[in-house]
């Protein structure tokens, strides 16, 4: 009993004195980089899109690392919030992940392309139908057509493919496509078909789409490969080149909006982020460089 | 020599009431966070609502209510009598050397994780059922379809994963009935088979149905397994061979990105599922008592 006892204590003190290494470790690193600290200081308010609110997070991470002595914030509330707040000057950037509307081009406001999000429409190789129009692909997925002889395809029941709720692909392709409409109280409603497979990941959408010969689903551009087929959205192929030249039409820039003359700081960010950034942009999505 | 019990006797205690205490806290967690939007949305629009659509602001849990029942009834119905059936074969028929086989192997069963049975499903299950279930199913109604994600494929590998649990504590119970029962059968003439159906299998009742409420508790809270079979629709099923979201494969699959409404509202399924448990052990303590208690 007392070996066990006397075992136990040892174990407790080894992991301690472990973890106690660890955290000196780190405390060595977070001073080292203090040394190499910039001048640069101030604070930044990003404000906008949900859409590039993760990107935006990611990149102040890392720009802040860099220069310790900046704080940026970042809001969310929607592209239109990101426009408007850049405009009123309530934020100092505003992040929208939509093309900037005629009406809003009268603000006056400085546009920078961060990155591209593009989403491709995956089906089975063995499927022959290769191009849909963005009509086409919003009624299979809103379930107006269900089967593939409707889009030049064989007599073959339609699977629809989605992924979860909430999922940041999905709300992408639902608004880009018009499959996201506003109801008649001028709510937007997520109109996806209620016969769709739902799968949790872009994996999982891409496994399912690769075994079942009758799917369809979506998937991020960056995570095609030769397991599934990449349909022609308009007879445009997706690819980085069509969605950077914006000839393909399921992707959609980020954009970071400023008003007016631009603090010293917010330059050196939106330098960063065009720069160093689209190193971060490119694990997700297309870089713009 | 005391003082050292004594140490022992509290440390034993702590762990006791870190035990209990983690029950009491979870659920007093789930209620805490689950039970403001049933009470906002309506606890009866919420459990008998036919819409999960979280985005659209709709959240009726009636579909994936539908799914975890269905995938785990379908589960009981094909793992129950396998397993029991397996349990007295390997306690009354099979000789000792096979038993030396086949038991571990059963165990192991159980050592499997559960994403590795939801990978073999999606592998082998989903299109063997698309493929070579559907044609036959057709024949008989040329309307059937499906993708081969459903409730067919959850229930499937749901039943080769309760296997274990049911065949080792039916087994258990079957070898502890008392040799004078099987004796006296046998001397009075019946069968061996006989024995095992009129004799055997009731004095073990008790057990069996331990194993089954055990094996349908693993079956009801699985989710990695199910996620990747099922679909995931959240659509009250009207056929076995429909897709089906279940209340533990929405939790998981939506919690990451869930805004504070909807996870709530995830919480909430949370309760349901809770209860929903609650129901079924409760109801199965209850049969088992009035069949095995006397």
């Amino acid at each position: 009993m007392k070996k066990i006892l006397s075992l136990v204590l040892v174990l407790m003190m080894g992991i301690t004195m472990l973890s106690g290494c660890g955290s000196k470790g780190e405390t060595t690193d977070e001073a080292e980089t203090k040394t190499n600290e910039n001048t640069l200081s101030g604070k930044i308010v990003i404000a906008g899109s949900t859409s590039v609110q993760p990107l935006s997070e990611e990149l102040a991470a890392v720009f802040m690392e860099k220069y310790p002595e900046v704080s940026v914030e970042v809001q969310g509330g929607g592209s239109s919030v990101g426009v408007k707040s850049a405009a009123d000057k309530i934020a100092d950037i505003g992040a929208a992940s939509r093309e900037i509307k005629e009406s809003e081009k009268s603000l006056g406001l400085t546009e920078y392309v961060i990155a591209k999000d593009g989403i491709a429409v995956v089906v089975n190789p063995s499927n022959k139908v290769s191009d849909l129009s963005l009509d086409q692909i919003k009624k299979i997925f809103t379930g107006a057509i269900t089967n593939w002889k409707e889009v030049g395809g064989e007599d073959q029941a339609i699977t629809v493919v989605s992924r979860e709720e909430g999922s940041g692909t999905r709300g992408a392709f639902v608004e880009i496509t018009k499959i996201e409409e506003k109801n008649a109280e001028g709510k937007n409603m997520d109109n996806t078909t209620k016969n769709a497979l739902v799968q949790p990941s872009t994996g999982a959408v891409k496994q399912t789409v690769s075994n079942t010969p009758d799917a369809i689903g979506y998937i991020s551009m960056g995570a095609m490969d030769e397991t599934v087929k990449g349909v022609k959205v308009e007879s445009v192929e997706a690819t980085e080149e069509t969605a950077k030249a914006g000839t393909y039409k399921i992707a959609r820039p980020f954009n970071y909006l400023t008003n007016g003359e631009e603090s010293e700081v917010v330059k050196a960010y939106i330098t960063f982020v065009l720069n160093e950034g689209q190193e971060i942009v490119k694990e997700e999505f297309i870089s713009v460089k | 020599m005391k003082k050292y019990e004594k140490i022992i006797e509290a440390f034993l205690l702590i762990c006791a009431t870190v035990a209990t205490l983690s029950v009491f806290l979870i659920t007093f967690f789930i209620f805490k966070e689950g039970l403001p939007i049933l009470k906002e949305y309506g606890i009866i629009h919420f459990v008998f609502g036919k819409t999960w659509s979280p985005t659209n602001g709709s959240y009726g849990a009636f579909p994936m209510i539908m799914g975890s029942i269905s995938v785990t009834l379908g589960a009981l119905i094909i793992g129950v009598p396998m397993g029991i059936s397996c349990a007295v074969f390997l306690a009354e028929i099979a000789p000792k050397s096979i038993v030396k086989i086949f038991k571990p192997a059963i165990e192991l069963l159980a050592g499997i994780p559960s994403v590795v049975y939801g990978f073999f499903g999606l592998a082998i299950l989903v299109p063997l059922i698309r493929m070579h279930i559907l044609p036959i199913i057709q024949k008989f109604n040329g309307e059937a379809y499906t993708s081969g994600y459903s409730i067919l494929a959850g229930a499937m590998i749901l039943a080769v994963m309760i296997l274990p649990t049911i065949v080792n504590i039916s087994e258990n119970a079957i070898r502890s009935v008392p040799i004078e029962y099987k004796q006296g059968s046998l001397a009075l003439g019946a069968t061996q088979f006989e024995t095992i159906i009129k004799v055997i299998l009731p004095a073990a009742k008790s057990g069996i149905i331990t194993s089954v409420v055990l094996g349908m508790g693993r079956a009801v809270g699985e989710t990695m397994a199910v996620i990747l079979v099922t679909g995931n629709m959240p659509k009250v099923p009207g056929s076995v061979l429909d897709s089906v979201s279940t209340l533990t494969g929405t939790i998981a699959m939506e919690m990451g990105y869930a805004t504070p409404t909807h996870q709530k509202a995830l919480f909430a399924t949370g309760v349901i599922l809770f209860v929903f448990i609650m129901l079924l052990n409760v109801s199965a303590t209850w049969t088992m008592k009035r069949l095995g208690g006397e």
